[in-house]
């Protein structure tokens, strides 16, 4: 990938962190600490990788994404608002009585978002759903998921690792973004789902391990998991929790309460400030 | 009344009649020998799915092949479906309102010798409390058929609930008509009505017969589906018969009983009495014991029936 691919993936990714603080922030309410830490992915995903149609946002060959980890939709609602799927003012309404724009993902209410999420563990299984669909309809879209790393504690997760490797639904990617931290602290101590890697190996998976916030690795993985025949990939994305506003990083404080207002202006700025740097790098000095 | 049939039975081979018709796929988790699913998978290998003893996948699953424009049948034990599974069916299927048809067999303490883990007595209560989902409880082979074809049309979530004891087959192929919401009034009387549904509607008719050698003409009616509930045919009877029971296989909380009594307490206060397992487990034994010692049977609903026209 080149300097200036770089440099515009990070300039969408910073945007969406952007809107993520920015929901949180107006919501008084949300989950930013993992919402950050899968903001480079989503812009992989929506602005690189995935055939969608943003003026037909229910068009049926196009690929899905589940955000199995719902709670991190203050970054699929920037992802999308980004992208254009509606307008981006919106994102301030979010989470409030008058806002389509759910706490947690709603299908029916989101253009662009594909499956209603929130309740650990299901939007992986949706996800198998989906991606037995396309075989069925011998079609060749592709489903991504992201998962939480301490969402791997619900057992429905491990129904659904069992049923996509059995049935070979290599048209399936799912992320687990490893950040180390759930709501109590750190996973290795809550309840430890390590080694995920070894687990999704044993459960008969192609399994990457990446570092989530290098465009390169996540573009190279992708590109395997789409060369990987008969077997789902999962991509384990080594993630810092809170990625780019530096006092919400790796801070398990920070998965599920809004800043105050001087915390946003802090974070805005800190965000402000790595957006004009990606734009002088995008534009060339 | 000659032969006996299970609905199960009943289910399995409309979803084998109706894949010819219309393209639906069918999810099983280890027991298609149970739900009878197996008799689609026989002549469908395609678009059957073994999803293994996992059920809470299967019901996600489901959401997301029906989120493709599928039109999915998801089976399993009613425990499994309704009790198991219960979140995946309320956020994944209810709250998106997708196309999911739950076919849940091995309803009701008429399991017999499997006992009480396996009797599921509360999955209308259960699945009733979810927005959107349809509840239909066929009280006879006929009526399974075309519930499972009117569950295809429907768009939307479906609960569709069969047993596993092979039942009197009530009705006539050949003048049957299902209308879903709506209920069947089986006899006409004015001294009380029976409202019964699932199995429990042949021993309505049996108590009407009972009642009737004392003179008591009981209006049957038959509730297949118990959501939407046909309040209007309730609101009526219980108009011009003054006295209601209900009878159901299944706990009195929460069920037909309970759907009943909200449309009565409502509209049209009159006395009423539920005939159902009353707020207990059930337990081994063969099903007709296990019916008689639970009191539902036709004599349970008589005895109510004249308890009920005392209150008037």
């Amino acid at each position: 990938m080149d300097n200036k691919k770089i440099a515009k993936l990070s300039m969408i990714a910073t945007k969406i962190r952007k809107h993520a603080i920015e929901a949180v922030y107006h919501a008084a309410s949300g989950h930013p600490g993992g919402s950050l830490s899968i903001a480079d992915v989503l812009a992989v995903l929506y602005f690189d990788v995935m055939n969608i149609d943003v003026q037909n946002p229910n068009w049926e060959d196009r690929d899905r994404f589940v955000l199995s980890k719902g709670h991190c939709s203050p970054a699929l609602y920037g992802a999308l608002a980004e992208r254009g799927f509606f307008p981006v003012e919106e994102i301030k309404k979010f989470r409030q009585i008058d806002s389509f724009l759910q706490g947690h993902p709603d299908m029916k209410g989101v253009p662009g978002v594909d499956m209603s999420t929130g309740s650990l563990g299901q939007g992986i299984c949706a996800a198998n759903g989906m991606a037995l669909a396309a075989k069925l309809d011998k079609k060749d879209y592709r489903v991504y998921a992201i998962l939480g790393d301490g969402e791997l504690e619900e057992g429905q997760v491990w129904e659904a690792a069992m049923f996509a490797a059995h049935y070979k639904l290599d048209n399936l990617t799912a992320f687990v973004d490893f950040n180390g931290l759930q709501i109590d602290g750190n996973i290795a101590e809550v309840m430890s789902p390590l080694p995920i890697d070894e687990k999704f190996q044993a459960f008969g998976w192609n399994v990457l391990t990446i570092d989530a916030h290098d465009f390169n690795q996540i573009e190279e993985a992708i590109h395997q998991a789409k060369n990987t025949k008969g077997k789902p990939t999962v991509i384990i994305l080594k993630s810092i929790k809170g990625k780019g506003v530096s006092f919400m990083e790796n801070q398990a404080e920070w998965h599920g309460s809004a800043p105050n207002k001087e915390q946003y202006e802090q974070a805005m700025k800190e965000l402000n400030e790595q957006l004009a740097q990606w734009e002088v790098e995008y534009n060339g000095r | 009344m000659a032969d006996k049939v299970a609905t199960r039975e009943a289910y399995g081979k409309a979803l084998a009649e109706f894949g010819e018709k219309y393209d639906i796929v069918v999810l099983d988790a280890d027991l298609s020998k149970s739900t009878k699913t197996e008799t689609f998978k026989k002549k469908f290998p395609d678009r059957f799915i073994n999803v293994g003893i996992a059920e809470a996948n299967m019901m996600s699953m489901a959401a997301g092949l029906a989120a493709c424009g599928k039109t999915v049948f998801a089976s399993s034990f009613a425990m499994f479906a309704a009790g198991r599974a219960f979140e995946q069916v309320r956020n994944s299927i209810g709250y998106p309102n997708l196309n999911v048809k739950i076919g849940a067999t091995h309803a009701g303490i008429s399991v017999g010798e499997d006992g009480a883990s396996h009797q599921c007595l509360e999955d209308i209560g259960i699945m009733r409390t979810i927005p959107n989902m349809t509840i239909i409880n066929p009280a006879d082979a006929i009526e399974a058929r075309a519930a499972v074809e009117a569950a295809i049309l429907h768009q939307g979530p479906v609960y569709l609930r069969f047993g596993r004891l092979a039942v009197p087959v009530v009705f006539d192929p050949s003048t049957y008509k299902f209308e879903l919401g709506k209920g069947i009034t089986l006899a006409d009387g004015n001294d009380v009505t029976i409202i019964a549904t699932g199995l429990m509607v042949p021993e309505a008719l049996e108590a009407k017969k009972i009642l009737g050698e004392e003179s008591i003409h009981a209006r049957v009616i038959n509730i297949h589906t118990i959501k939407p509930i046909d309040a209007d045919i309730i609101i009526k009877a219980a108009k011009e018969t003054g006295a209601i029971v209900t009878a159901e296989e299944h706990n009195i909380i929460g069920g037909l009983g309970s759907a009943v009594a909200e449309v009565l307490v409502e509209n049209v206060p009159v006395p009423m009495k539920r005939v159902g397992v009353e707020d207990k487990f059930g337990k081994s034994g063969k099903p007709q014991q296990l019916l008689e010692e639970y009191g539902l049977t036709a004599k349970h609903i008589a005895a109510k029936a004249r308890e009920v026209i005392r209150m008037k």
